[in-house]
């Protein structure tokens, strides 16, 4: 293989050399803006990249994320495909382009447009068949593009064949910039087939060229077809600041920071900026949000908010509107923490509300035993929860004390979830002392939203806290408690605090299976719908709850238990006046279970 | 004249030209659903807080309606956001929105 041009170059070069140049000079600048963003502590964070550790982690996750696409394989087969197709593919034609101008070419080594439009500047000579591994490979990775083009083609005007019920809605950029990617694959597919009998090609290039010989081989419209794959990547690259695609070269971003530490501290600081550009809006977020039940709220699911914020629009209302169900961080294929970004938002508008509490206190003194129970604001409005824990408790002969029996004072969650740390702080404080001058080992908590706080946020070192799903599980396996099994059937619903939140699924099920027939449900564990209750929503009505809670009963009751057990008072309470079928508390189905 | 102990007593009609109800139809701009309480009560009758205080989204409410905001925001002040009156409302107001909504008024009118 040798040039055919004497100088390497033709003016179709231009439109792509000229995008290049602007996308890497915008990337730099991006880069450097978000690393000047960041704080001095977080600056000094980022050498940590040099860690081995580290940086192994950063190589694998940019592989395995941003190349291969393996989380969204792992949720959808064909949309994994489409994704990692067009990614994986890309890479390497650009990395077997480089390959084949320095084994072929080396004196252009290093001109960046060379091993892009290798194919037309070069021409077979008698030793070809070195090149022909070459040909063979580049036409089957190109052939692999294609088909993830053709699949994302089919997918922006069928995505329910995709198992998408929902695709994302675009606008002008991303219009322009998803056309011009479309169109550069098959237009290098065309141009290399019109040069494949001079430069040579392999099964689909060399074919197209057999084909259609009189016509590509017509050295009049060759140029042109050059000029037009050029003029594609060109507009690719000048379009891509403003589409969505910013999410390939930002995600890379996005994984060394994660990996070095850094978080999201306030809407627009490094991190979450890159958190906002690495959002591909693949959309699956959409479909997992409950919110989507209805069609109009589609507009608040987090793939839109992420938009809203990187377009520096108000993004108040879908943040006050979440449930907080942690469902779509929990798909998000990029590792977005969009709830964090609209707790931030909510610290906007409400942190500076001050509350009073300064009467707030518990009266009585408490008597000193190892174990506490802390039923919380919830749980005192469902009192079958509370009773039935005392009836296990007594039964298992565990003497214990009941901190909130009269008087809650709230664990402070609702007030953190609405961006008012301050006030959240106040009542943590409140309730730490009294648990702590309680002088008790284990905290037993009925509420899933109490059970997170107090991990996450009491700092209560040496007492352990427990929720009573596990709590009475364990009772049950040291045969501190005996059950009798039933042929009831049920299925089990996870609060989103319990398992999102603090990736409790297996005690519950294990507890419910040693007394029935435990069903499954098409969603569950980290699948699992909010019930509609969440308090995590700042304003979302009663009408829009209910359809969630229905939505989410619906996918519960698809097998057809006779029972829906929960482990979490505002599920219960959500739940029950809607279901046809009856409605327990994990604690209440293992009461009624009990033998003396 | 003899006096038979009849006197005028002072009117305790609300003068609802005077009667300043600013913050309610503000809040009643942002959360529609304050219009729905009909002060059945069961708020203040499940809530955490008021063991501690008297607090009353009822109360809060009727006062509000009636132009006195400065007491109204008092009783809430201490509310713990928990969200227990959201779910006994018969009427399925959404409580907590409105309460934050009072109370960032307050803030504004600092
Ligand atoms: S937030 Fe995550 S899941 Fe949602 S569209 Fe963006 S990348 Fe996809
Ligand atoms: S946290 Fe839940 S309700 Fe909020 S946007 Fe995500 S999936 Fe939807
Ligand atoms: S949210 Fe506030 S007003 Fe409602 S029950 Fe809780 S503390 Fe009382
Ligand atoms: S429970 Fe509902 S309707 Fe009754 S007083 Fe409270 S807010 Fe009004």
């Amino acid at each position: 293989m040798k040039e055919r041009l004497i100088f390497g170059y033709d003016p179709f070069v231009l439109p792509f050399l000229i995008g290049m140049i602007f996308i890497i000079a915008y990337l730099l600048v991006g880069t450097v803006r978000i690393i000047l963003s960041l704080n001095n502590n977080e600056k000094k964070q980022l050498f940590r990249i040099f860690i081995p550790v580290n940086a192994y982690k950063i190589v694998k996750d940019i592989i395995l994320d941003c190349l291969l696409h393996v989380k969204i394989f792992k949720r959808n087969l064909l949309l994994g495909y489409m994704h990692s197709s067009i990614a994986f593919g890309w890479f390497m034609l650009i990395v077997l382009g480089h390959i084949e101008v320095m084994l072929f070419t080396p004196q252009r080594n290093g001109i960046f447009y060379y091993p892009i439009f290798f194919r037309y500047f070069v021409m077979e000579t008698e030793e070809t068949l070195q090149g022909a591994f070459f040909f063979f490979v580049m036409d089957f990775f190109l052939l692999i593009i294609l088909s993830g083009i053709a699949l994302a083609i089919y997918k922006r005007f069928r995505s329910h064949r995709l198992g998408m019920k929902q695709t994302t809605k675009l606008r002008l950029g991303d219009n322009i910039a998803l056309y011009s990617l479309w169109l550069i694959f098959p237009l290098r597919l065309l141009a290399e087939s019109f040069t494949a009998d001079i430069s040579g090609g392999s099964f689909i290039t060399k074919g197209i060229n057999d084909l259609f010989h009189s016509f590509v081989s017509n050295p009049a419209n060759t140029l042109p077809v050059w000029w037009a794959y050029s003029c594609a990547l060109g507009l690719f690259f000048f379009t891509l600041p403003f589409s969505r695609y910013m999410h390939i070269p930002t995600e890379i971003l996005l994984i060394v920071l994660r990996h070095v530490g850094i978080n999201a501290t306030s809407l627009r600081d490094g991190y979450s900026e890159a958190e906002i550009y690495s959002c591909s809006r693949c959309g699956i977020c959409i479909d997992a949000c409950p919110m989507s039940f209805e069609k109009k709220d589609v507009k608040f699911t987090s793939v839109y908010f992420i938009r809203l914020l990187r377009r520096r629009e108000i993004a108040e209302q879908p943040a006050d509107l979440c449930l907080m169900c942690n469902k779509c961080v929990e798909v998000c294929p990029v590792g977005i923490d969009s709830t964090k970004l609209k707790l931030i938002c909510r610290e906007i508008n409400n942190g500076a509300i001050s509350f009073d509490y300064t009467p707030v206190k518990y009266n009585s003194p408490l008597k000193r035993e190892k174990l506490l129970y802390y039923g919380g604001c919830m749980t005192n409005l469902t009192p079958s929860i509370s009773t039935a824990i005392s009836k296990i408790l007594d039964k298992a002969e565990i003497s214990y004390v009941h901190l909130d029996k009269d008087q809650t004072i709230c664990c402070g969650r609702p007030l953190l979830l609405s961006g008012n740390l301050k006030g959240a702080r106040e009542l943590i404080n409140k309730n730490r002392e009294a648990i702590i001058s309680s002088g008790c080992t284990t905290l037993l908590l009925s509420c899933p939203i109490c059970y997170k706080m107090f991990k996450e946020e009491y700092d209560l070192k040496g007492i352990e806290v427990v929720h009573h799903s596990v709590y009475i599980n364990n009772l049950v396996k040291s045969k501190r408690i005996v059950l009798k099994k039933t042929t009831d059937t049920c299925v089990y619903h996870d609060p989103c605090e319990l398992g999102r939140g603090s990736g409790i699924y297996e005690q519950p099920r294990e507890l419910l299976s040693s007394m029935m027939l435990l069903k499954d449900s098409p969603l569950q564990n980290n699948e699992s719908i909010c019930c509609g209750g969440s308090l995590g929503s700042i304003s979302m009505p009663f009408a829009k709850r209910k359809i969630i809670t229905g939505g989410s009963l619906d996918n519960l009751l698809t097998n057809d238990p006779d029972l829906l057990v929960t482990s979490c008072p505002l599920c219960l309470k959500t739940f029950t006046p809607l279901n046809s079928k009856r409605t327990a508390d994990i604690a209440q189905v293992v009461s009624e279970q009990m033998i003396n | 004249m003899t006096e038979f102990g009849f006197k005028l007593s002072q009117s305790n009609r609300i003068d609802l030209d005077e009667t300043d109800n600013s913050v309610f139809k503000k809040v009643a701009i942002i959360v529609p659903d304050i219009k729905l309480c009909f002060n059945c009560g069961s708020c203040s009758a499940s809530c955490t807080s008021t063991h501690f205080k008297r607090v009353s989204f009822r109360s809060a409410i009727l006062l509000l309606n009636r132009g006195h905001n400065k007491e109204a925001i008092s009783m809430l002040k201490s509310c713990m956001l928990c969200g227990k009156c959201i779910l006994v409302c018969p009427r399925g107001i959404d409580t907590r929105n409105i309460i934050i909504n009072i109370l960032k008024a307050e803030e504004e009118m600092k």
